[in-house]
């Protein structure tokens, strides 16, 4: 604010106009203080207390499991995809670009019912599995991660894809010239030059994956210790009356989310 | 034609834009390619270096056949042995330079430990010793292109292509990193082309020049024999030489517009006629006396050029005159201003077309 009056240059009117200035305000407002909010109503002196309990250590660590299984999982399956998406010439590309990106605008509870009729005990794969070998996956800790790479990967597909797009081919050229194989020019040169991109995307997928909670209630459901990751808990927790925990919980989620999106929020709108 | 030379005849078809071209080098033999942007010279080498399939021809290297589009042969770039170094050199920026040399070494299967001390040798040779372990940030100009070389060496390509390898340097270090590339490639027993904007690049490291223009190789020969008799205006203006096209009657060419040169010698049929900047005259009004080697324009531009100033004349017969920047002020040129252009017979080269 003071910056903006003082950053007037000879010459130029660098004040904000009203008319940009009021609404800008409105809208910081609207995102800032909720947040304000629960830290204003936090209960700051039953902090430690209400962090170290075992309900909550008990989802923050299915929390951190998932989603770091999910992020692996998104990293293991989406960078080639985007690779795929970058670099591939085939018919239907544009539409393949589209369709990664629908759980993007998805509400994550269709995402959760999509997952259910496709991997469910009647599902189309999941009545295949559960045939086969037995395997059910709704309701189990599998079910967690696989909607949370669905929610989460897509994240992660667009930061890699646009740092495929960015990466000079002409290194990869060079590279062939030499007597490179394709897997060797890949893995040698294109992931190299892409890697902080994958780091970027890998960190926000994560990101995502650990506030997932739609597709998860609906496909993996809420059981303690197995499914009952931190969202859920503070879900469960306001449902139970206790919004003293549900503070807590909100507050350490949002404490994580800040510290990655401030960290990320350059490479982030570039890679866009 | 050695059976360990290159032999191309391509046919490049993208749309609007065709390349035609037929291409022998000798092995040892060191081409350099000219040519205007957008004339071809990089599909060319795309085709040579495997990147960009042929519509039509035939590549063939050292006596294998690397491409013949009627038989549906094609050997992808890793497999062809043909180097390639850029204009911007294009080290790979995570690896260290003697990781960068042994990468075409360690591609080949080549262990770790051999590729290593075969690049260390490799970048001996290129006068880099002891800068192994530097990352090609921490290089100079002249030493990211000794390495890009290096590299492209060290796995013994039997065609090297530059591409303008000494566009990126400052004009301070390109004289002598130009000596050292000469010396590299007199030692060199495969073919070599450079491509180049530059003529004295061209005339230093070529045994031969090659001249693409809009698809088309327009004119080939030894460097001294392109300069003094350039084919199309490009290549005249590019070693710094007037073109005009005429018709000869003995001593005699009808150049158009109502002008006829006077030539030191007989010619007949369609010439190039070629004279340079300094031996053209500009005057006011029309010279008195002799009725040829006299033509109208109009001044388009000045630019300062060494001690004299490049006079730009546009009109029916256009023409670049070096003038002393005394004339200028005695003629008052400027641009829009008409003048009178005239040569002497004695100044100027005609030969057959």
């Amino acid at each position: 604010m003071s910056r903006a009056r003082t950053s007037a240059g000879p010459g130029a009117d660098r004040r904000v106009p009203v008319v940009l200035l009021v609404p800008a305000l409105v809208g910081l407002a609207l995102l800032v203080v909720p947040m304000a909010g629960l830290a204003w109503r936090a209960p700051w002196g039953r902090f430690p207390e209400l962090l170290t309990s075992d309900s909550v250590l008990t989802a923050l660590r299915l929390s951190v499991t998932t989603a770091t299984s999910a992020t692996v999982l998104s990293v293991l399956c989406g960078v080639p995809l985007a690779w795929l998406l970058a670099r591939g010439d085939f018919p239907g590309r544009a539409l393949l670009r589209g369709l990664v990106t629908v759980p993007l605008v998805l509400p994550p509870v269709i995402g959760g019912v999509a997952l259910l009729v496709a991997f469910g005990r009647q599902g189309v794969i999941g009545g295949w599995l559960d045939r086969t070998f037995g395997l059910s996956l709704p309701f189990t800790t599998g079910a967690v991660v696989l909607s949370q790479a669905f929610v989460a990967m897509p994240y992660l597909v667009i930061a890699v894809e646009g740092a495929f797009r960015g990466a000079d081919r002409r290194y990869e050229d060079v590279a062939a010239t030499l007597g490179a194989s394709a897997w060797t020019v890949f893995r040698r040169i294109t992931l190299p030059a892409v890697l902080p991109g994958v780091a970027a995307g890998a960190v926000l997928c994560w990101a995502r994956a650990l506030g997932e909670f739609g597709a998860t209630i609906t496909f993996a459901g809420s059981f303690p210790g197995t499914t009952r990751t931190l969202p859920l808990e503070a879900y469960v927790a306001i449902g139970a009356g206790d919004t003293d925990m549900a503070i807590v919980l909100s507050l350490m989620m949002i404490v994580v989310s800040v510290v990655i999106l401030v960290g990320l929020r350059e490479r982030w709108v570039n890679v866009r | 034609m050695s059976p360990e030379g290159l032999e191309m005849d391509v046919v490049v078809d993208r749309g609007p834009f065709v390349l035609d071209v037929s291409v022998r080098i000798d092995a040892g033999e060191v081409v350099a390619l000219l040519g205007p942007n957008g004339a071809g010279k990089s599909t060319l080498l795309g085709v040579l270096a495997g990147l960009i399939r042929p519509t039509a021809g035939r590549v063939a290297l050292a006596g294998v056949t690397l491409d013949d589009v009627a038989t549906g042969q094609h050997v992808p770039a890793r497999g062809r042995r043909v180097g390639l170094v850029v204009q911007d050199y294009l080290l790979f920026g995570h690896m260290t330079v003697v990781e960068n040399v042994a990468f075409g070494l360690r591609a080949r299967g080549i262990p770790r430990r051999r590729a290593r001390e075969s690049a260390a040798r490799t970048l001996e040779r290129v006068g880099l010793g002891g800068l192994d372990g530097r990352k090609p940030r921490e290089l100079s100009g002249g030493q990211a292109q000794r390495v890009a070389l290096a590299r492209a060496l060290v796995v013994e390509p039997r065609l090297l292509l530059l591409d303008e390898p000494l566009a990126a340097l400052d004009a301070g270090t390109r004289p002598a990193v130009r000596a050292e590339l000469r010396r590299h490639l007199a030692g060199y027993s495969g073919c070599a082309i450079v491509v180049t904007h530059d003529p004295l690049e061209a005339m230093v490291l070529g045994d031969r020049l090659v001249v693409v223009e809009d698809g088309r190789v327009v004119q080939a020969g030894p460097p001294a024999e392109v300069a003094r008799h350039p084919g199309t205006d490009y290549v005249a203006r590019l070693v710094g030489l007037n073109l005009l096209q005429g018709t000869a009657r003995g001593r005699t060419a009808d150049v158009g517009a109502g002008t006829v040169i006077a030539l030191a010698h007989e010619e007949h049929g369609p010439v190039h006629i070629a004279f340079s900047p300094s031996a053209v005259v500009l005057s006011p009004h029309r010279p008195d006396g002799s009725a040829r080697n006299v033509w109208p324009g109009t001044v388009q531009d000045l630019e300062t050029h060494g001690d004299l100033v490049r006079v730009t004349v546009s009109g029916a017969l256009p023409v670049l005159a070096d003038v002393t920047p005394l004339a200028i002020a005695d003629l008052q040129l400027a641009p829009g201003m008409p003048v009178w252009a005239s040569v002497k017979a004695s100044e100027i080269t005609a030969y057959p077309a």
